[in-house]
């Protein structure tokens, strides 16, 4: 079986159980991308597949190597390379106006296919397109396949455009996984699909749900203990990408929520790079993914004044379990399908303000912001009447800015700082409003 | 008496308001950010204080009576004595310095030359100055780098030419010795400068020289009323580079929409279209932000964007608005990017369309750009006030009432002449909720 053993943490957990959990996850990411880089040397397989939708267990169950395109970007971003990558892209011929994700993966190729550790990412033998909202996705991986000749499958996952899922959507899945993306895995792999393997994965994936929902939902408490966008997108790191329904995702995030968990007992607000948030003066819920090349900045203009993610949209972008969908052995192919109808990428705008309007709600928020990403229509599009709607739902105070997942020419950090804080002193001074009114 | 400060540290100007504890506005001060924000902060902040004593001496001397009508030809004479000896004060500064610096100029056998250039230049200079603040003078800046600038150069290009000098010899030792006068605060010297400007004053006019003891005695009353800093607030771009605790300083957003509130109480919406933001605020009955937008990280169609296009017209910022007001017909333009709008001024002229008419369309430009940011922060309501350097401009002003118009139908627009300042009162009103309403402020609880 091709699971990646739990790496030894290095730290002593005692005296640092925070840092802990992100070791590890470090220690995980970087172990897969090693694999990858010795996958064809070793005689695997390479997968690469999306975020939203991947099906993860199921690769699993033909030991392919599994690489993710946005995930590779993302790296590449925090690690400050993918503007050079952007601009090798667009000097190949590709607009400004496309996907920075896309950009940045083709760059990368351009570049010689060296991943964001430093070692070299494989051909892929197989893309597999879980078509779940993006369209952009779909002619990313055309791209790609024009350039590499591999085999491609696609698994089409219709939007929920009336805002459920009807049992024909359900079968429309599960059809094609079981006439088109198991027997292509099978043949590109050369291993036998075992349903029974796969419901093992999927005990562990349950297991993991269970936990990071519980990390999740800790950001109810007074002061929250996590920062629900910018330590969110480290919690969802090994559950969306290659490590959901492995043991050591499981590991992870039982570590994870009882480092949490203490952090409740004991009252503790987020760590931040900076150390831990003492004073939590504002609780935002945030619509959009952050932006990767200045990450770091983009978080202190929220500690520095006290402000709290406690609720994101876009920490659900590879699964939405908080509002109780979980993975089910029981029914596996099933459970695929309805995971992948579930993604928030595959919600309707009805349902995704209604989200919103729940978290600002649950989590007693104080407002909601939203990222607009310059590059992303399938995120970006009407947001602003999102934006709109749930102020008047709720009547709490929202606002905007904008910036861009991995090109770094679009972030404006004196213009975003601008927005930020006029946005924290405008709900100080609704909230000392409300408090003259009462007096 | 009692003094709250707003400052608003723009990227083009940086502004000051004073208002007392009646919230009275006693002066504003406006001077050019250059790229030293805690001198342009100071240097605004003066010349509010500045201008507050003006108008303290215009009450008591009202009060006084001694003036009886001719207090303002008598405090219009004043003040722009008193500009005189500032002017001449600075004159004098960059003389020094120019003459240190032609030492470092290594101007080898020329430097003796260069030294008499200079000496003839400064002394027609002095010479002219008084022209300078006589009545009715225009000048096109009130900045001294823009007036002694423009004057050094064109004397200095006679005096050149007379010399056969060289006459970038000149303009090296201007460029080298502006910035450090220009960083210079003149703080001490404005009582002494005043007193000056006084006896000028009094030459001048002989008839209130008669009463030279009833009018000096309530201004020397005025000049010995500490105007005490109570509280400032500091906002705009630059506002983190403010040597301020950040107690005082607001977002720029917030003072806005409070000094809009403040200058007309039923405002709803409010545009600002400054340097390199344009900003639509929507404020509650009580000043209170309620949303906003603006524009992201490209500054198009903002106030730099005009500086460019006078630029590339060869022309002043302030004479765009007056000739776009001249055209016949409006010429659709495409981009109010900032990068490309000499492309595009050229693109049309090469076409055959009249300068005029470019312009309008240049404005209409900006307005389309700024329609679209209010309609993303909730449309227009009434009433919708427009402040910023760019309100100032007739032809931004005609585009935006017409395009309200057509697009809200009939709304009331205010516009202050003096809309520049608004982010500065907003500030202001802040320092003086702090102190005066402190307590029923709810700051600490937050």
């Amino acid at each position: 079986m091709a699971t990646i053993q739990m790496p030894q943490s290095q730290k002593k957990p005692a005296t640092v159980q925070k840092e802990d959990a992100m070791l590890l996850q470090k220690e995980m990411i970087n172990r897969n991308y090693h694999e990858l880089a010795t996958a064809h040397e070793t005689g695997r397989k390479v997968s690469a597949t999306f975020v939203p939708g991947n099906l993860n267990e199921l690769l699993m169950c033909f030991d392919f190597a599994r690489s993710l395109p946005e995930t590779n970007a993302l790296q590449n971003g925090m690690r400050k390379k993918s503007g050079k990558m952007i601009m090798d892209a667009e000097r190949d011929g590709h607009s400004e106006d496309v996907c920075t994700y896309v950009k940045a993966d083709l760059g990368m190729m351009l570049q010689g296919e060296v991943g964001p550790t430093g070692e070299k990412l494989p051909r892929p033998d197989v893309l597999l397109l879980s078509y779940t909202g993006c369209f952009t996705f779909m002619k990313w991986f055309e791209l790609v396949r024009q350039k590499y000749d591999c085999e491609t499958v696609m698994l089409h996952v219709p939007y929920q455009g009336d805002g459920h899922i009807s049992p024909n959507m359900r079968e429309y899945v599960v059809k094609q996984l079981k006439e088109k993306v198991i027997p292509t895995l099978e043949r590109v792999s050369g291993v036998k699909f075992d349903i029974d393997r796969l419901r093992q994965y999927m005990r562990e994936s349950t297991k993991a749900e269970e936990d990071l929902v519980a990390v999740l939902h800790s950001a109810k408490n007074r002061p929250s203990p996590i920062d629900g966008y910018f330590g969110g997108v480290y919690y969802i790191g090994p559950i969306f990408t290659a490590f959901r329904g492995a043991p050591e995702a499981t590991e992870y995030y039982r570590v994870l929520r009882a480092e949490i968990e203490e952090r409740v007992r004991a009252k503790k607000g987020p760590v931040t790079p900076e150390g831990e948030l003492e004073d939590e003066k504002y609780r935002l819920v945030v619509e959009g993914p952050p932006n990767w090349t200045h990450f770091r900045d983009f978080w202190k203009m929220f500690y520095e004044e006290g402000a709290v993610v406690v609720a994101s949209t876009y920490s659900k972008v590879g699964g939405v379990y908080d509002f109780g969908f979980r993975h089910d052995p029981d029914h596996p192919l099933e459970s695929l399908a309805e995971y992948c109808l579930g993604c928030y990428t595959n919600l309707n705008f009805p349902q995704r303000i209604d989200m919103i309007c729940r978290y600002l709600d649950e989590y007693q928020a104080d407002g909601l912001l939203i990222n607009s990403i310059k590059s992303c229509n399938s995120f970006s599009a009407g947001q602003l009447l999102m934006l709109r709607e749930v102020e008047k739902r709720t009547g709490k105070p929202a606002a905007f800015i904008e910036s861009d997942l991995v090109d770094p020419r679009y972030f404006s950090a004196a213009n975003i700082k601008n927005r930020l804080e006029s946005y924290f002193q405008m709900i100080k001074q609704k909230r000392a409003a409300a408090g003259a009114a009462v007096h | 008496m009692r003094c709250f400060i707003g400052i608003d540290l723009g990227s083009t100007t940086t502004k000051s308001v004073v208002i007392d504890e009646e919230r009275n506005i006693l002066g504003r001060g406006i001077t050019n950010s250059r790229s030293n924000y805690d001198t342009a902060a100071n240097i605004a902040k003066q010349e509010a204080l500045v201008n507050a004593r003006f108008h303290l001496f215009r009450g008591a001397l009202k009060k006084s009576g001694a003036l009886n009508g001719g207090l303002d030809e008598f405090v219009g004479q004043l003040e722009r004595d008193f500009r005189l000896e500032q002017f001449t004060e600075q004159l004098a500064d960059l003389e020094a310095v120019c003459g240190r610096n032609v030492d470092g100029g290594k101007f080898g056998d020329f430097a003796k030359p260069v030294v008499a250039a200079l000496e003839e230049t400064f002394r027609r200079l002095k010479l002219e100055a008084p022209e300078l603040f006589a009545p009715g003078a225009k000048r096109k800046s009130d900045f001294f780098r823009d007036i002694a600038g423009s004057r050094y150069l064109a004397i200095g290009e006679e005096v050149a030419k007379a010399a056969e000098l060289r006459y970038d010899f000149l303009l090296n030792i201007f460029d080298r010795s502006i910035i450090e006068v220009e960083n210079r605060e003149y703080g001490d010297s404005i009582s002494k400068n005043l007193l000056a400007a006084l006896d000028r004053t009094f030459r001048v006019l002989p008839e209130a020289a008669k009463r030279g003891e009833a009018i000096r005695a309530p201004i020397q009353g005025v000049l010995e009323t500490a105007l005490e800093e109570s509280y400032v607030i500091g906002t705009g771009y630059g506002r983190a580079r403010l040597p301020f605790s950040k107690e005082h300083v607001r977002s720029e957003i917030l003072c806005h929409g409070l000094g809009a509130h403040v200058m007309y109480p039923h405002t709803a919406t409010v545009l600002d279209i400054g340097g390199q933001d344009t900003k639509a605020i929507q404020v509650d009955r009580q000043g209170i932000v309620e949303s906003f937008q603006m524009n992201d990280r490209c500054a198009a169609g903002c106030g730099r964007y005009l500086g460019y296009i006078a630029d590339e017209m060869n022309m002043g910022l302030h004479e765009l608005g007056p000739l776009a007001m001249k055209a016949t017909k409006t010429v659709r333009i495409n981009s109010t990017c900032t990068v490309f709008a000499g492309a595009e001024l050229r693109d049309r002229l090469s076409l055959g369309e009249k300068r005029e008419d470019i312009m309008a369309g240049l404005h209409r430009a900006i307005i389309l750009r700024a329609m679209s940011i209010l309609a993303r922060s909730g449309g227009i309501r009434n009433e919708f006030t427009f402040t910023g350097g760019v309100a100032k401009n007739e032809a931004a002003v005609k585009a935006l009432r017409d395009l309200i118009f057509e697009n809200y139908g009939e709304m009331t627009i205010n516009i202050d002449p003096d809309s520049i300042f608004t982010g500065a009162l907003g500030g202001a009103t802040f320092a003086w909720r702090a102190v005066v309403e402190e307590g029923k402020l709810a700051e600490a609880r937050v």
